[in-house]
């Protein structure tokens, strides 16, 4: 047998030779190849997301209004997850089994190594049952959350809501990743970088079954969750909440302003709901109820809705007809229920004639501002209508109508001063004839302003020519700081004085007597908005006291037919309240009857409603 | 007294060391591997590390016993072994537990004995016994027969048993066939079969017959040193595709490519045959017959490939790269090489690793034992830890070949392909270069029948050896 002794060698060469390879490849996999240590750190490391805390919000006077409140999601790692008793879990948890399976396998789907939500926003006392029988759920663990909580059950059109993140928005923004918050509208979404603070991690070994075996070095690369900023707001949360007393069962909208500063003490858009509502397990129900309601209550009536802005837009006339010198506060016109106007016919009220312009903005006159602009647009200054027409734009603009003035709302409309362009398609002709457009001079016609716009104008009266930028935010910084600024007006102060005392009278002899307070002088001017779908707006807007005014104010009510029947007494029950702190005895009757009314149950005719009124 | 005098000058102190050393460090490993802190006793009995303990104490026991034996006895008795063997292999058919898909084990107590790792002894005494017999001649018919039969009976019952890992390693045994005079060309023959299996799956059937059509060419060119024949007999199996490919478009037949590929050389090699008889070469005939062997081993890849089980087939695929599916097939071995990716050149220390620590890795104290190794040592402990095998098993083959007796010296061998074949096959299968075969890595995977078994193939041929001054051949 010696002869295959040679043999031996060829053996242990092949021996050597596949050593020699392992060896190779050992080499390859733990020096060359960085790619399985990467791989290794994925593996047994589970990089615990820390949620900060969302800032928190308040009022004026330091009144909490929005805060957090700790929240469970229930998370899972679909390929850890072994079979279960599913009809317990379901019976914790308190979901259907069905439920159950469609989530689990929305996970599977996402990704079997990954963890995502199965469950969110678990309550308090159904977590702490399911903590103690975590253990018989391999791959299931809990992730704690913060939701919002709210002090108040109104306003959500100023707080907003949050909602998770979408896919789009974690492409645009690598900050979040799937199943964060982000805020969606209101002051969540404007102030979103501020508010949601900085997520933090904590590094954990974890073995296959994702069993947590501690902090990964000690906590070395750690990094805390860093809380958000907090936002006070300018809101007055007291006169807020009354506000909304009132408005209720009423549509339309508040604003007010305080005109020294431009801050927002009041913004009410009726129906509102509860902010409550759109957080929780809850809120995919709730929100489509919400969007379901023939009312919008999603539909801010302060900042997103344009009206017309009817009669309360005659104060601008006024103030442009005398900065141009084309009326003086003594030129008088006829007015007998009515005038015709080169045909048309614009009809107005019983009241005595001839009206000087305080007489015509104190019982609202409409021939009176039809003549004002009649003389705005034919002035000799200017070659033709179109071109006057220009100025009277520029003139209206100033007042910060057609655009959008408030830093702080992404659903801000802009509202629309028609161009002149618009007018020449409209017309065929840019030789216009002042009666095209006769309707702009009482607020009707093409014009549509936001209720912030309206009461922006109100709030320039009441500075006698200017407005500083509406916010409701109070400024964290310089470059917030920047955002808020002073707008002259190119109007004399002498012509927002006449103005003024004409609102005044308004208030005090004309048709706003409704809104007057005893202790206070309040400067207003009523409006009643042809509606063709339905009974006329009622607005007001008033000021107060006329000197060194503390409030500027706007109430738009739908449907609620004559400018005093509910925009006048609302608006004067809520400057007294915020000047005086309480509601005189003499009110209360109306007080009542303005709680009272609904004007959203269905009504069946004008004259019903009218008696209803008397009474 | 003398004769434990002689056994201890005579003893191959030298492997004893090899086997302490790797069995301590196996049992190091074990511990990392499942360690944990409530349990940090490495003497815990309630845990693998503290029960692997016990397992090592007596195969210390067993070895010391098989040392005191007269080696006269493995000769005598090897044939009642492996009757013995054969028949517990039989009966956990019977009345074995199944575990992981495979009824191997027997249980009694709560310890698990699995009869297919001592078959692997039996079986190397058996052949030892026949192949060192007067008159055993390796080319011989009957003889090959005998050998083969011996191999086959505990291979197939291992088989039905399911465990198709452990009947593999009677694949090791022609490597020491081939020390004993078996033809190299069938152990060519046998790499050549593995080779072209890997090919048939790896590639389409037109890749593999192109291959093969290319390489008997090259053989043929190599054989006649002729390029204008080459030449001449590409061009005529050129015309003969050409001739097919009209054929199929003449009469719009459906045959896939590798057919007319295999017709058109089919026919070229009928003309070649008339070639060869006038020019009288007859080995270009072996080289042509060659070229259909492989056509045919391929066919019959492909045919049983389909047979194979799902998790085999897998498991080549997956080796293969056929299907990288990391979450299923691929798991273990993607999971293992992270584990020992992640070790670095000098790895994280010992009881430090994170990835068998915590269950990354499955079956991490038995078959993927080795991932701990790379994991915590790193490149250099795991290279130490194959140098040491491999020294072993050189030391092993070195003692074989001192042997004045055949049986021992085949006994020998037999110790040293099968310690080659488990160390190949667990470690290749960690680093992704050998399929996943479940077959333990000898001293080092947990388990008292995979030590007490190698315990018993070395020390039999330890105690041959310390012995062999006294055999007269």
């Amino acid at each position: 047998m010696n002869k295959f002794i040679h043999r031996k060698v060829v053996i242990s060469g092949l021996i050597i030779f596949v050593f020699v390879i392992y060896i190779l490849q050992l080499f390859n996999l733990e020096v060359i190849d960085e790619s399985y240590k990467l791989s290794a750190i994925n593996n047994s490391q589970r990089i615990e997301t820390q949620y900060p805390a969302r800032g928190l919000i308040y009022d004026r006077n330091n009144n909490l209004l929005v805060y957090n409140q700790a929240a469970y999601d229930l998370m899972v790692i679909p390929r850890q997850v072994k079979a279960f008793d599913t009809t317990e879990l379901v019976h914790i948890l308190g979901i259907t089994p069905e439920l159950l399976k469609r989530n689990l396998d929305k996970c599977k789907r996402y990704s079997r190594y990954k963890a995502s939500i199965v469950v969110s926003q678990i309550t308090d006392t159904k977590y702490a049952r399911l903590q103690e029988k975590l253990y018989k759920y391999p791959g299931f663990f809990i992730q704690t959350r913060t939701l919002r909580k709210y002090n108040v059950a109104h306003s959500a059109d100023v707080f907003g809501y949050i909602g998770e993140v979408s896919q789009s928005q974690i492409e645009r923004d690598s900050t979040y990743a799937s199943g964060d918050y982000i805020g969606i509208n209101g002051l969540e979404k404007s102030y979103e970088p501020i508010l949601r603070g900085t997520k933090g991690k904590k590094i954990l070994l974890v073995d296959n079954y994702n069993r947590i075996k501690g902090s990964y070095k000690n906590g070395e690369y750690d990094e805390p969750a860093v809380v958000g900023g907090n936002l006070t707001t300018t809101l007055d949360i007291n006169l807020q909440e009354y506000a909304y007393r009132l408005m209720q069962n009423k549509k339309g909208g508040i604003i007010a302003i305080e005109p020294a500063t431009g801050e927002i003490l009041l913004k009410v858009s009726s129906p509102g709901y509860d902010p409550q509502l759109l957080v929780g397990l809850e809120r995919g129900e709730n929100y489509r109820a919400l969007q379901q309601n023939p009312h919008l209550p999603l539909f801010d009536r302060t900042v997103t809705a344009t009206y017309p802005p009817g009669s309360v837009f005659k104060t601008i006339q006024g103030l442009i007809g005398l900065q141009e010198g084309v009326i003086t506060p003594a030129t008088t016109y006829e007015c007998y229920y009515g005038n015709f106007f080169n045909g048309q016919f614009m009809k107005c009220h019983g009241h005595s004639s001839p009206l000087s312009l305080k007489g015509g903005i104190q019982n609202s006159c409409n021939p009176y501002f039809v003549n004002v602009f009649r003389r705005v647009l034919e002035n000799n200054k200017y070659t033709n209508v179109r071109e006057a027409y220009g100025k009277w734009r520029d003139y209206v603009l100033e007042f910060g109508l057609g655009q959008c003035i408030c830093p702080d709302f992404m659903n801000e409309s802009a509202g629309s001063i028609p161009t002149q362009a618009y007018y020449d398609k409209i017309f065929r002709t840019q030789n216009w004839y002042y009666t095209y457009i006769m309707s702009l001079s009482i607020g009707q016609g093409e014009l549509l302003i936001t209720p912030l716009q309206m009461a922006n104008i109100v709030t320039c009266i009441a500075n006698r020519g200017y407005y500083i930028t509406p916010h409701i935010v109070r400024p964290m910084d310089d470059a917030h700081q920047q955002l808020i600024q002073k707008k002259e007006l190119h109007i004399d102060k002498r012509h927002f004085e006449i103005i003024a005392e004409a609102m005044e009278n308004a208030v005090k002899e004309g048709t706003a007597r409704v809104a007057a307070c005893d202790s206070v002088v309040v400067c207003g001017k009523t409006g009643t908005i042809q509606n063709p779908h339905g009974l006329d707006h009622s607005a007001f807007f008033a000021f107060a006291p006329k000197d060194n005014p503390k409030i500027a104010i706007l109430v738009y009510v739908e449907n609620g037919e004559w400018g005093s029947s509910y925009g006048a007494p609302i608006a004067g029950l809520l400057i007294e309240k915020y000047l005086t702190g309480k509601i005189a005895p003499r009110k209360k009757a109306l007080e009542k009857r303005m709680l009272e009314a609904n004007l959203i149950q269905p009504r069946i005719g004008k004259k019903k409603e009218a008696a209803e009124l008397k009474d | 007294m003398n004769r434990q005098n002689d056994l201890i000058k005579n003893l191959d102190w030298l492997s004893v060391f090899f086997y302490v050393v790797l069995v301590f460090m196996g049992w190091l490993n074990i511990y990392a591997a499942v360690y944990d802190d409530n349990h940090s006793s490495i003497l815990d009995i309630s845990q693998k590390y503290g029960k692997q303990l016990i397992w090592i104490g007596a195969s210390f026991v067993l070895g010391f016993f098989i040392l005191l034996t007269d080696s006269k006895f493995f000769t005598a008795f090897s044939f009642v072994l492996y009757g013995l063997l054969v028949a517990l292999l039989v009966s956990v058919l019977l009345f074995g537990k199944e575990v992981n898909g495979a009824r191997s084990w027997f249980e009694l107590d709560g310890i698990r004995i699995q009869p297919a790792e001592f078959a692997k002894f039996a079986t190397a005494l058996a052949i030892a016994n026949v192949m060192s017999r007067h008159g055993f001649k390796m080319m011989r018919f009957s003889s090959l027969f005998q050998v083969g039969l011996l191999l086959f009976i505990p291979a197939v019952l291992i088989i039905l048993q399911n465990d198709t890992g452990s009947a593999l390693v009677y694949s090791s045994f022609l490597l020491m066939m081939y020390r004993e005079g078996l033809h190299g060309s069938i152990l060519l023959l046998f790499f050549i079969t593995v080779i072209l299996f890997i090919f048939t799956l790896l590639y389409s059937p037109l890749t593999v017959l192109v291959i093969i059509i290319g390489s008997t060419m090259i053989a043929f060119l190599y054989y006649r040193q002729n390029k204008y024949e080459l030449y001449r007999i590409i061009i005529f199996l050129a015309g003969c595709i050409v001739f097919f490919l009209f054929i199929r478009w003449l009469f719009a037949l459906t045959i896939p490519d590798e057919r007319i590929l295999l017709y058109s050389y089919l026919l070229m090699n009928l003309f070649g045959i008339y070639y060869i008889y006038k020019r009288k070469m007859k080995h270009i005939l072996l080289v042509m017959l060659a070229s259909w062997l492989c056509i045919g081993a391929t066919i019959t890849v492909d045919y049983a490939f389909d047979k194979l089980q799902p998790h085999q087939k897998d498991r080549i695929n997956n080796l293969l790269g056929i299907e990288s599916d990391l979450t299923g097939a691929g798991y273990n071995v993607n999971q293992s090489k992270i584990a020992i990716g992640s070790g670095g050149f000098s790895g994280k220390g010992f009881l430090q690793g994170t990835q068998t620590k915590f269950n990354f890795v499955p079956e991490q104290s038995t078959d993927f034992i080795f991932c701990t190794v790379g994991e915590e040592w790193g490149f250099v402990g795991s290279t130490v830890v194959i140098l040491l095998f491999l020294a072993f098993i050189l030391r092993l083959i070195s003692l074989a070949e001192r042997q004045r007796s055949d049986f021992s010296r085949i006994y020998g061998y037999c110790v040293a392909c099968i310690l080659f074949f488990h160390v190949a096959i667990n470690v290749g299968m960690t680093i992704g270069v050998a399929p996943v075969i479940g077959i333990p890595l000898p001293f080092f995977s947990y388990g008292g029948s995979s030590l007490w078994a190698f315990t018993l193939l070395i020390f039999i041929f330890l105690r041959l050896d310390a012995n062999r001054l006294q055999v007269f051949s």
